[in-house]
């Protein structure tokens, strides 16, 4: 060793010095200092994000009262207290859960019907390479129209009723979901895929036992685009007649306020929307996140 | 045998063992040629390939990138047909992927990450039905204390290290006790360290068990103290070029002269001919 470092020296080459060797017989446990410390209440309170898009809501509701007192015209800037109190009377009264009801369940009747299409179409597209490309095409069809542009079609095969509004509801999820479910499929790594082959896993059940908890989160997103969209385009087709199905929902409650000119009431439903929205975001699509995608490490 | 308590495997394996390397091989392969398809061409991967393994053989597979010794391996898993020749397990001519022929490959992912390390061991067992349902839980515990994970029973993949997530695999294939347990570069993704301990542990499980292995690798040194014969392939496309012993060199022998002589002359037949060899093929 020693040698070969002074060939290196002979050859006018830089090397570091040899210097003498130690080992430490052991390592005294002498005190380290700060080997954990807990952080502050309010760095605690800052990390929670709840904590924070409360913080976020609160100022935006500021900045609304202001402007409203700012602009003070009711009848087309309502005060955001105005607004809260149309919407608790309209809820006590009954009038707002009743619509909610009836907007709810088109709803819920639609979204599921599409997810099961979405399920059923992918799994059977997933199975061979034609199938694939009957449902890629498809979904890049279908996708970028909206669902909403497919009323009158539907008003003239199925009338002014629920199965119109079922039919739209359906289109709006059927294709966001399958284009997720799809992709999420496709993005199932290999040696995920022949793990599962391995254990003898052949077509549905390696779609069930592999496929499908593998691709969770895109479906989950799938299913959370899904909602979002159906919501949309229910609310907008109630707009558009609503009433004429018999009882309204919601997206008629916010027609007929404005025609009342009760602009306040007007801003309760549309809150009401949102608010739904956001419950179903936070209790729905986040518990189902954490419990399954974000426990396993699947997603951040 | 498949079905038979671990614990009796060792003790039976001695006698049975003798005789079943000169009768029948558990393992054969025959003139096996496999392609496989890119987007531009048909690429032959191997060619008229033959070799038998025996009973509790570590049998390694060895050669440069391009040899098709990967493709060879998932051929006998049953997720490549070849072209020309059989292989066939027990007897019985492959057809397709099965648990009788459990694989551990190279990439963590292989783990179920929606599963906890327990759940991963116990799935494959449930789904195959390989083993009555009253036997899983234990029998899938008994081998993640073989591989020392007692403590991560209820932790899910994402919480290991990948040491510990190519355990978890071995000890999944294991517990299903196949004809023949197949790794792919198992221990290629870790670092040095952990490469060095998995080595030794595997070797270790084997000498508790006397287990079937087919091991792919492309490490002339870890062929040979891992295998216990070994098959040396030429690249592009893989060739037999020979098959050696190496039962007597384990990890103790490294070092020693006659270890660094097998692993030159191992050098030697590898790089003989093409020594500027393009490795585009993996």
């Amino acid at each position: 060793m020693v040698n070969s470092v002074q060939a290196f020296v002979g050859r006018d080459k830089i090397c570091p010095p040899v210097r003498a060797e130690f080992v430490r017989e052991s390592v005294a446990k002498a005190p380290v200092g700060e080997v954990e410390r807990p952080l502050s209440v309010w760095a605690r309170i800052s990390n929670n994000a709840a904590v924070r898009r409360i913080f976020v809501l609160v100022v935006l509701g500021l900045v609304w009262e202001g402007y409203a007192v700012y602009v003070d015209n009711p009848l087309t800037f309502p005060r955001l207290t105005e607004v809260l109190r149309a919407l608790s009377t309209d809820m006590g009264s009954g009038v707002l859960p009743a619509r909610i009801g009836i907007t709810m369940q088109v709803l819920l009747v639609g979204y599921g019907i599409g997810i099961a299409l979405a399920g059923a179409i992918t799994i059977v597209a997933s199975t061979t390479r034609f199938g694939s490309d009957v449902l890629s095409t498809l979904t890049a069809m279908f996708n970028p129209l909206p669902a909403i542009a497919l009323l009158p079609l539907a008003l003239i095969w199925f009338g002014l009723g629920n199965i119109s509004l079922v039919f739209v509801i359906v289109h709006s999820v059927l294709w966001t979901v399958a284009l997720n479910t799809h992709s999420g499929f496709q993005s199932v790594s290999d040696t995920l895929r022949m793990a599962g082959r391995n254990f003898g896993l052949k077509r549905t059940r390696l779609v069930f036992g592999i496929l499908i908890p593998a691709a969770l989160p895109s479906i989950i997103s799938g299913l959370k685009i899904g909602w979002a969209f159906a919501w949309r385009t229910l609310i907008a087709a109630e707009l558009v007649f609503g009433a004429s199905s018999g009882k309204g929902g919601v997206g008629w409650y916010i027609f007929e306020n404005r025609n009342n000119l009760e602009t306040a009431n007007t801003f309760a439903g549309l809150l009401c929307v949102i608010l739904i929205g956001l419950a179903v975001e936070m209790l729905v699509f986040r518990t189902l996140e954490v419990k399954t995608v974000r426990r396993w490490g699947m997603q951040k | 045998m498949r079905a038979m308590p671990l614990a009796a495997v060792p003790s039976q394996s001695a006698s049975t063992a003798a005789l079943a390397t000169v009768a029948d091989p558990i393992l054969s392969v025959n003139g096996v040629t496999l392609q496989y398809t890119t987007q531009e061409s048909v690429v032959t991967a191997s060619f008229r390939v033959s070799f038998d393994v025996h009973r509790a053989d570590r049998y390694v597979l060895l050669g440069p990138s391009g040899c098709g010794k990967s493709t060879l391996l998932k051929a006998i898993g049953g997720f490549i047909d070849p072209v020309e020749g059989v292989i066939s397990v027990g007897g019985r001519k492959v057809r397709g992927p099965g648990p009788d022929r459990m694989m551990v490959f190279q990439e963590f992912d292989q783990l179920m990450p929606w599963k906890t390390v327990e759940e991963n061991i116990t799935y494959p067992m449930l789904v195959s039905g390989r083993f009555p349902k009253s036997e899983i839980t234990d029998r899938a515990r008994r081998f993640i204390a073989k591989v020392k994970l007692e403590k991560f029973r209820d932790s899910y993949p994402h919480m290991l290290s990948g040491g510990m997530k190519q355990r978890v695999a071995i000890a999944r294939g294991m517990a299903m006790e196949p004809d023949v347990l197949l790794m792919d570069e198992p221990f290629a993704a870790l670092d040095a360290l952990t490469r060095r301990q998995m080595q030794q542990e595997l070797l270790e499980l084997w000498d508790e068990t006397r287990f079937t292995v087919i091991f792919v690798t492309h490490s002339i040194e870890e062929a040979v103290f891992v295998g216990s014969r070994v098959l040396l392939l030429s690249p592009h496309p893989g060739q037999v070029r020979a098959e050696l012993n190496c039962h007597h060199l384990g990890m103790a022998e490294q070092g020693t002269p006659e270890f660094g002589r097998l692993c030159k002359d191992i050098n030697d037949m590898l790089f003989d001919k093409q020594l500027p060899e393009d490795c585009s093929h993996g």
